[in-house]
């Protein structure tokens, strides 16, 4: 077992990072844990030490403001640490994976700053190489700065679509088309929340124009339908959208090598419900959301939760989120933060309030799921298809569990992470359910795939772990 | 023409080129980059034959280290190679 600490965060993005940063500064001794080869998150996360030098973006030089301070504080940092699974006994115990071999930590509190990740609508082709996530190609660009291909479609909802667009221009590559659900009247209704955030509002604005300008076509209230090619990808088809999202019989072609595709951030709540947080379904923060309170206190006693992982409302929000996190546990262990934690808690509130705003424009529709087809893969891992699992919920199985075990669909090397989302939505749509009674399927540790030669031995595919099936 | 997001290619100075091998070709990319970014840079985007199914081909999706469609294998062990790091004279081959 190594070290023991009083506060052991895990994820280096904005949230866990700012939250170390506090509780450091109040002397406490804390350990930061993250998967990642540097701090930064998903928002911040730092080029590879394949870059020389690039020119400086709002993101890299956030990023670097974040890594400066974490190396000048007294907040032991520890890199390319996948932490796989956690327990309470007397404090917390966290089993974690560096560098191919497991460690044992130990601390007295434990915050969880794992952020999120994306939902992506299966359509028919998704699994064509050359089809990366939205949100997955602004890891590609930061860390890498390389665009997706030569010619590149754009796909997916609220402000990352414009995003990702203007950066595959920036990188020095071509983009098709920009196709997103939201009409131009959904950006109009968040008018008044990007009002109160100008730079953010003019930075949109920019990146619209420069797409504009240089002819590139963006389609409004439209969805990819298709993609073209088995190993990889030559045309990319989509159709315009009724109001519900509901896929319109008219389909055009466009020619592409390359296709970033989105629908939207889910909080990644895994670690947050094997550990008993409660969870409640919001569809302004993504979906389930583990129960915590702004400053991060849970019903769990020592355990905390703060950004995107604990409800989509961006990366400033994580920012004060993480602070008010970590003033709150130094308060929790004696320290008088009352005065600091004001300030922070208001500068969340305003934050959190654009981020919802955001966070809705990705709200998924009825007519979204129309999009995958009975043939459609659902479960990459696994290769089960929307007909596959609809006929195991027409054979009786009414929950993300049930389907879990009756057909393995959630439960390959991902661990359901990128088919849990359209499963609870084929249920619902096959018994009528809502979204929020449909709860995810029950988390089991490991909390990623963890090689079990860490230990000994060689393994393969087949060999990842696979969590047993959950109890019905 | 007038662009609003100017291109930035050209001002992106990379590390000098290292070789690699993937399925026994050679291949060149540089070295500290992502090996997922650095086959794509390649040509290579289809990386492993998923065992189940009829859409067998895969490549890199999530580039966070969560769908594991990106698995290779480099001495013996299966790694995500959208969190592996190219170095000199890497030997890596598919997943069967
Ligand atoms: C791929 C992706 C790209 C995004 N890009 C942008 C963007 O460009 N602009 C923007 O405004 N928003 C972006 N977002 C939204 C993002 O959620 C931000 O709002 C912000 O990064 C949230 O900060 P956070 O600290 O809550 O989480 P994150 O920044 O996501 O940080 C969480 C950290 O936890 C680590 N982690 C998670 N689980 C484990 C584990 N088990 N063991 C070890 N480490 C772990 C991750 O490696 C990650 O570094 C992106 C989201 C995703 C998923
Ligand atoms: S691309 Fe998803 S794990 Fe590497």
């Amino acid at each position: 077992m190594s070290g023991d600490y009083d506060v052991a965060i895990v994820g280096a993005g904005p949230a866990g990072g700012n939250a170390a940063l506090a509780a450091a500064q109040h002397g406490l001794r804390v350990l930061l844990l993250d998967e990642q080869p540097a701090a930064g998150g998903q928002v911040w996360r730092a080029k590879s030490s394949a870059i020389l030098a690039a020119p400086a973006t709002e993101e890299s030089t956030a990023g670097t403001s974040l890594r400066n301070r974490l190396a000048q504080s007294s907040v032991t940092h520890l890199s390319g640490a996948r932490v796989w699974q956690m327990s309470q006994d007397d404090g917390w115990k966290l089993e974690v994976l560096q560098g191919g071999s497991s460690e044992t930590y130990t601390a007295k509190k434990l915050v969880l700053a794992t952020g999120a990740r994306e939902y992506v609508q299966p359509v028919p082709g998704w699994t064509t190489p050359g089809v990366i996530g939205l949100a997955g190609a602004t890891a590609l660009f930061k860390q890498n700065l390389r665009a997706p291909g030569q010619r590149t479609v754009v796909c997916g909802t609220g402000p990352l679509v414009f995003y990702v667009a203007s950066e595959i221009r920036r990188l020095g590559g071509t983009v098709a088309a920009v196709i997103t659900p939201n009409a131009r009247m959904d950006w109009a209704c968040a008018t008044p929340a990007l009002l109160h955030r100008p730079a953010l509002l003019a930075r949109g604005a920019l990146w619209v124009a420069d797409l504009k300008l240089a002819g590139v076509p963006i389609y409004w209230q439209h969805a990819v339908t298709g993609v073209d090619g088995d190993t990889e990808v030559t045309a990319v088809e989509f159709a315009p959208l009724s109001h519900d999202w509901t896929p319109e019989a008219s389909r055009v072609v466009i020619r592409a090598d390359s296709l970033c595709l989105g629908n939207g951030l889910i909080p990644q709540i895994e670690a947050a419900q094997m550990l008993g947080v409660p969870l409640t379904h919001d569809a302004h923060l993504g979906g389930w959301v583990p129960r915590a309170a702004p400053d991060g206190v849970t019903d769990v006693a020592g355990l905390y939760l703060c950004g995107d992982g604990a409800g989509i409302r961006g990366a400033e929000a994580a920012v004060h989120q993480g602070t008010l996190t970590g003033l709150r546990i130094a308060a929790d262990m004696g320290f008088d933060t009352s005065t600091a934690r004001d300030s922070s808690r208001a500068l969340w509130a305003r934050a959190a309030r654009f981020g919802r705003a955001m966070t809705a424009l990705s709200i998924p529709r009825a007519g979204l799921a129309r999009l995958s087809k009975d043939d459609t893969v659902v479960c990459r891992c696994e290769g089960i298809t929307k007909a596959g699992i609809t006929q195991e919920i027409t054979h009786g199985a009414g929950s993300c569990n049930a389907v879990k075990s009756g057909l393995r669909a959630g439960m390959g090397p991902c661990g359901g992470k990128f088919c849990q989302t359209a499963v609870a939505q084929i249920i619902c749509t096959e018994t009528g359910q809502d979204v929020a009674q449909v709860a995810p399927p029950t988390a089991r540790p490991p909390l990623c795939p963890v090689p079990l030669d860490a230990a000994a031995g060689a393994f393969d595919y087949h060999a990842l772990p696979i969590p047993k099936p959950a109890p019905l | 023409m007038i662009r609003l997001v100017p291109n930035h290619a050209s001002k992106i100075k990379r590390r000098d080129k290292v070789g690699f091998t993937f399925d026994g070709l050679r291949l060149e990319g540089r070295r500290g980059e992502s090996l997922a970014a650095a086959l794509l840079q390649a040509g290579h985007l289809n990386l492993r034959t998923a065992p189940f199914g009829d859409a067998p081909a895969r490549g890199a999706f999530c580039h966070m280290g969560i769908c594991q469609e990106c698995a290779v294998r480099i001495e013996g062990r299966t790694v995500e190679a959208c969190r592996t790091e190219l170095t000199d004279g890497l030997v890596v081959e598919r997943v069967s």
